[in-house]
This record gives structure tokens, C-alpha cells and sequence, in this order.
């Protein structure tokens, strides 16, 4: 029914500020397994009803979870990744906005091999409606159904996750991957994952000016995918040279511009939305027999 | 972050990277003392902008003597120089660069990027020096040779000698690549730079190799590590209202168009953008007042865009998430209220609590058009300028 997690998932949360503890409290309301709380020196105390752990690796021990939620701020939020990879967790989702890039770079080439799965950072995170929420998505605006989303921004995402749910359509994980130039799980992953879910039908894949990623997710979808995909590309009237509120949102030395990216997806044979508005309307009219579902 | 080409010579000196003499200037006079100090046959008078393209649009002159630098420097300081980077408003020039001349045998490109699609840096080389490279990567790609570092290996020296023998440098000056690259690479991730350009990089009559241009960009996200780097910042390069965004922690994009827009989340903000553009009307600025916008943040968000005597209308987008459409509702009623905004606004709430979001706005007695879509908001606000401009 879903990708990345589920009503089996038991969370940890990596840094228990004010937003991490805030974010618990609204995953707990939202079907999902809070387990623990990982606070450096904190250890054995409960905050909200948690309990709290020093380390990742002695969470995993005594709550068997198998996913985080990293919170940490930046200087020390790249060492929180590699901590839940060191600890062997399935899923690691790093919320944090304004990671060094050279520490994203570092910490994923020290993760080349490991068994974790990074989503982000600097992203919205995971849900999976009526069982999983992961991050700060608002998961009342979700609908269980058979519509993968997969997007690089936070707001965005929300809205084109209303618009499909207002049609009556559903959605089988929804998955903001960030809007850093460095990030764990790519638009090529997460295609994969939805390719391989049996109860996705359809996918939406929401990118946005800078880099490559919908080029070569385009690429991929041409030779892989079976699913259709539609896709809505922000910026396509940005500035060349500046950096529209994202780090990685930037059209620099010529490429990372949005047409170049339409053309890309529309070639590969993806209905691409010019209008924003239209991002649910466009997945409809490429499968009518989901309007509804 | 950008800084001047002197700022990143002096950076490149620190780290053993061979550069020119040279001294900062912003009087003619203080040129020509420089020019004096230097004692070299000829010296390049360089206007101190964040631009390329220098050397077409006047800004970089030669000068023989002291007094010729003097000359130079008059001409060049104060000038408004306009290049493709520049835009047709140009930038003024304060500061000059007075450098000795080098005796150029042979001109190279050597920068480090970060590859997004390959996740690591990657050193890039080419033997068409003084061009950009994005122009040799269109043309002559085989001109141009990459190399991938391993982030957490770094540079090795057989990737050194694959770049000095590929761009057809003899033995010694393979080694004094080693200690140039070296530098280079070492000061890029030192210090977070997010790109490094010596463009030209030369190999003097002489054999010796010199950064003869130098462009260093900084990862704003690492700043708070470096405040050394974080002081190199000039506010005069700078967008007065990108600088007073920044300053409040909003991001913010000054466009061409006469409808502003402020917006929670960047990708949701392009995509206003976007959807203005499709309704037929022009944005005039990119605003992301970000997850955490409370009434303090929106009235000043307000201010922002008010400055910009362009605007004709205001559209105000909000996805409520983590964000309360009846505290920014709040906010708007405020600000608008106390700064007297006189221009059509148009706001759009939706998610978290906006039904509550709404009545505020209906029931502040100011004149606010509501709208329920996406597609309404772009809509109205286009209609509602379209109004404005008869």
C-alpha cells in the first residue's frame, strides 16, 4: 500500500527541540508509532511522553525503531544522519534546512553501501495516509489511494497533494526529497520505489528549477517506468543566477532551467502541467479511471 | 556569498595558490602609490565588481607608468559598468586593483564545482583560457577535462598530474600545479566555497604558473563556520532589498513585474510566480516568508514589497501547514491596516484553519478580495492590476 513506511514503521526523533517535540506530538495523533527521542545528555527522561535516549544506537536497542526523523540543527545535523546509519535503521528523514553542502557530500559518500535509506534533508518528509507520518506535513490534507507523489518542496507538495485529494484522488505515500543540491533519496529512487509498489497506479513528481534530477529522472521513466507519470515544474520564468528561496533552486552555467526540464519529461512521454493549478486536473485527464478512487 | 576578485587573491595567497602583486585602490591617487609600490613594467588597473566580462565593458585598463595608473583608475572608479553579468542597470565601480603584469605564454581554465548529479566535487580544466567555460563546453567539449574527488578521500596527486599532462604542462610545472591545485582544492573546502574559477589561470614566458583572474563563491549555508568569510560580504553588491530581506530572514527576488507576492514555502512562491504568468500578468518579486510566518514577519514582508514603487497590486499566497492561515490572517488585517496599503490585495489561505483565516479577513472591514484556489488568486490579482492600470 505504500512506499518508505507504514503502520509497521516505529519512528525516533533526532533532536528534541521545540520542533521535533511539537512534530512527535503530531505524528502520534496521526497513526503513527513515536517510539523514542534521541537528546544527547538527556537520556532516560520523557518529554510529552517519550522517552528519550542518548544515543540512536541505544534507542534502537531498547525500542527496536527502525526509522528517524532528524530535527537537529544544521552544524550538527550531516553527524545525526550518519549516526542513524551507523545504527542500522531501514529509513533516516532529515528535515534540516541549511546543511553545509560539503557535509551532505561527505556524509553520503560515507553512506555508499550502508543499509539505510536517506530521504532529504532540507524536505517536508514522508506520509503514508492513515498509517505513517514522518516530518511536517500536514497529513489531514492526505487521502489513502493509489497516487505516488514525489516532490523537491514543502508547500508545493501540500498543494498539489489538496488538489488531487479534492478530485477524490487518493495517494500511496506522498515523499518531499528536498530542495538541497545534495540529497539522500532522488526523484530516480523514488520512481523505482513507486515503479515496484503493487498498489501505486500513477505518480506525480513535482521538481523545480537547478540541477539535472528531472532530466535524468526522465530518462529513467523513458526506459523503466510501466506507471504513468505526470509532473509540474516551479520556476519557469526564475531568474538565471538566483537562488529562489531553496539552495539547490538556481539556473547556473546554463543549466537547471525549467523549460529545459519540460521538454525533457515530455519527451520521455509525461504529461507536464504549465499551470500550477492544474497539477491534480492533469493526472486525471492522464488517468481518468482514478478520478474518484 | 560572492566576494571581490582581491578578496579572493588574498584568499588564494593564504593558501600558497601564486597570484600577482597587488593592492586595492578607491582613489586615483592611492592607484597610482600602488602602481609605484609594485615597480612592475606594466600593471592592470581592475574595476572591483561582482561581475564578469570586465575587460569588454572598459573596466580593466593597462597602465606603463604610475601616472598612467593614475589615469586609469579616474576613468574606471565611479563608472557605471554595464557587461552581459552586470544587466543593462550596470553596477558602479568604488574600488580598483592595481596588479602587476605578467608575461603570458599560454592561458588555461581551472575551477572546482560542486556536481550536483555526480555528488561529489569535480576539478575542470580546459586549455581555451579567458573564455568561459560554459561557451568551451558547448563548442569544443573535448577541450575539457573533469575529474571526480572522492569527498571524504579528497584530491589525489595522480588526479593533479591527470589534469597538468592533459592540458600539456611539462614536468616542473606539473609540480607547481600540485602545489597550485592543492591550495586550491584545500581552501575550497577549508573554508565551504561553492565555486572556485581561476580563469585565466597562466603559464608566464618565464614556465611559472599564475592566477591571473580569480572568482570565489561561498556556501551561505556554512557561513556560520567561517565568520572571516561572512566579513567579506559587500553590501554594495548587493540588492538593497534582497540585503533587507535577508537581514529578517525572509528570502526574497527582485523580478520586472508589477504584482507582488508573498508566499509560504520556495517551491510554492515559484510556483505563484509561475501562475501569475499563466493568467496573463507579471510578478514583481519572488517572496518565501517561510515556515515560521507570524503577524511580525508578514507586516514586515508588507514593507518589503511596498518598497518597490513598481507594484500595482499585492497577491498574498498561504498553504497552511505547520502555519496558521488565521495567524497570518491576523497579520495581514495588521499590516495592512497600519501601513495604509492602498494597492489591490488579493489573499488566497488554504489548509490549517482556514475557514478562521477567511472570516478575519471578511470581517476587518479593509478591502481584501479572498480566493479559494490557486487558480482564482492568479486570477484576481491579474484582474485586479489589469483594473489598477485602467
Amino acid at each position: 500500500m505504500s512506499i518508505l513506511c507504514d503502520k509497521n514503521t516505529k519512528l525516533l526523533v533526532q533532536g528534541m527541540g521545540r520542533m521535533g517535540r511539537f512534530h512527535a506530538g503530531l505524528s502520534s495523533e496521526y497513526h503513527t508509532d513515536v517510539v523514542g527521542g534521541v537528546a544527547p545528555g538527556r537520556g532516560g527522561q520523557e518529554l510529552d511522553g517519550i522517552p528519550v535516549y542518548d544515543t540512536v544506537q541505544e534507542a534502537v536497542k531498547e525500542t527496536g525503531a527502525n526509522a528517524s526523523v532528524v530535527f537537529v540543527p544544521p552544524p550538527g545535523a550531516a553527524d545525526a544522519i550518519l549516526e542513524a546509519a551507523d545504527a542500522g535503521l531501514d529509513l533516516c528523514v532529515c528535515i534540516t534546512e541549511g546543511i553545509p553542502a560539503v557535509d551532505m557530500l561527505r556524509a553520503k559518500a560515507a553512506m555508499r553501501g550502508a543499509s539505510t535509506r536517506l530521504v532529504g534533508p532540507n524536505c517536508p518528509g514522508v506520509v503514508t495516509p492513515e498509517q505513517c507520518r514522518i516530518g511536517i506535513m500536514p497529513a489531514a490534507i492526505t487521502k489513502p489511494g493509489p497516487v505516488g507523489v514525489i516532490s523537491r518542496s514543502g508547500t508545493l507538495t501540500y498543494e498539489a497533494v489538496d488538489q488531487l485529494s479534492r478530485l477524490g484522488i487518493g495517494q500511496s505515500t506522498c515523499v518531499g526529497i528536498g530542495g538541497d543540491p545534495v540529497i539522500g533519496t532522488t526523484f530516480v529512487d523514488a520512481l523505482g520505489l513507486f515503479e515496484a509498489d503493487p498498489d501505486t497506479r500513477a505518480v506525480v513528481m513535482i521538481g523545480e528549477i537547478g540541477g539535472t534530477a528531472e532530466e535524468t529522472a526522465a530518462e529513467f521513466i523513458q526506459s523503466n517506468m510501466t506507471k504513468p507519470v505526470v509532473s509540474f515544474i516551479a520556476g519557469q520564468n526564475a531568474p538565471p543566477g538566483k537562488r529562489m528561496g531553496h539552495a539547490g533552486a538556481i539556473i547556473a552555467g546554463g543549466t537547471g532551467r525549467a523549460s529545459d526540464k519540460m521538454a525533457s519529461l515530455e519527451a520521455a512521454g509525461v504529461a507536464v502541467s504549465r499551470s500550477p493549478a492544474e497539477i491534480g486536473e492533469t493526472l486525471a485527464q492522464a488517468v481518468p479511471e482514478l478520478r474518484g478512487a | 556569498m560572492n566576494v571581490h576578485e582581491y578578496q579572493a587573491k588574498q584568499l588564494l595567497r593564504e593558501y600558497a595558490v601564486a597570484v600577482p602583486a597587488g593592492a586595492l585602490a578607491t582613489t586615483a591617487a592611492e592607484a597610482e602609490a600602488a602602481a609605484r609600490e609594485l615597480a612592475a613594467d606594466v600593471c592592470v588597473v581592475k574595476a572591483q565588481v561582482h561581475a564578469g566580462g570586465r575587460g569588454k565593458a572598459g573596466g580593466i585598463k593597462l597602465a606603463k607608468s604610475p601616472a598612467e595608473a593614475k589615469q586609469a583608475a579616474s576613468e574606471i572608479l565611479g563608472m557605471t559598468l554595464r557587461s552581459a553579468q552586470t544587466g543593462p542597470e550596470g553596477k558602479q565601480v568604488h574600488k580598483v586593483y592595481v596588479e602587476a603584469g605578467s608575461d603570458i605564454a599560454h592561458e588555461f581554465y581551472l575551477g572546482i564545482v560542486l556536481d550536483r548529479a555526480e555528488e561529489c566535487l569535480a576539478i575542470i580544466a580546459s586549455t581555451e583560457g579567458g573564455v568561459e567555460i560554459e561557451e568551451v563546453a558547448a563548442a569544443t567539449p573535448e577541450k575539457i577535462i573533469t575529474i571526480h574527488l572522492d569527498p571524504n578521500a579528497g584530491l589525489q596527486s595522480h588526479q593533479v598530474r591527470q589534469v597538468g599532462f592533459g592540458l600539456g604542462l611539462d614536468g616542473d610545472q606539473v609540480n607547481q600545479l600540485e602545489v597550485f591545485l592543492g591550495g586550491l582544492y584545500r581552501l575550497f573546502v577549508e573554508k565551504d566555497a561553492s565555486l572556485a574559477e581561476i580563469n585565466p589561470l597562466v603559464v608566464t614566458q618565464g614556465g611559472d604558473l599564475i592566477a591571473l583572474d580569480a572568482k570565489l563563491n561561498f556556501d551561505d549555508n556554512a557561513l556560520f563556520r567561517h565568520p572571516e568569510i561572512a566579513e567579506l560580504r559587500d553590501p554594495e553588491e548587493e540588492d538593497p532589498r534582497e540585503r533587507a530581506a535577508n537581514e529578517i530572514d525572509l528570502a526574497y527576488v527582485g523580478l520586472d513585474g508589477n504584482i507582488g507576492c508573498m508566499v509560504n514555502g520556495a517551491g510554492l512562491a515559484m510556483a505563484t510566480l509561475d501562475m501569475i504568468q499563466v493568467c496573463g500578468g507579471s510578478p514583481a518579486n519572488f517572496l518565501d516568508a517561510g515556515g515560521g510566518a507570524d503577524k511580525e514577519k508578514v507586516k514586515e514582508a508588507f514593507k518589503l514589497i511596498l518598497r518597490d514603487e513598481k507594484v500595482k497590486g499585492i497577491l498574498v499566497n498561504i498553504f497552511g501547514g505547520i502555519v496558521r492561515c488565521d495567524l497570518i490572517a491576523e497579520g495581514v488585517v495588521a499590516a495592512a491596516g497600519e501601513l495604509g496599503i492602498t494597492v489591490p490585495l488579493v489573499v488566497r489561505l488554504q489548509g490549517t484553519n482556514a475557514a478562521e483565516g477567511r472570516k478575519i479577513l471578511a470581517e476587518s472591514g479593509l478591502d481584501i478580495t479572498p480566493a479559494e484556489t490557486l487558480g482564482e488568486a492568479g486570477e484576481k490579482a491579474v484582474a485586479a492590476v489589469a483594473g489598477v492600470e485602467g
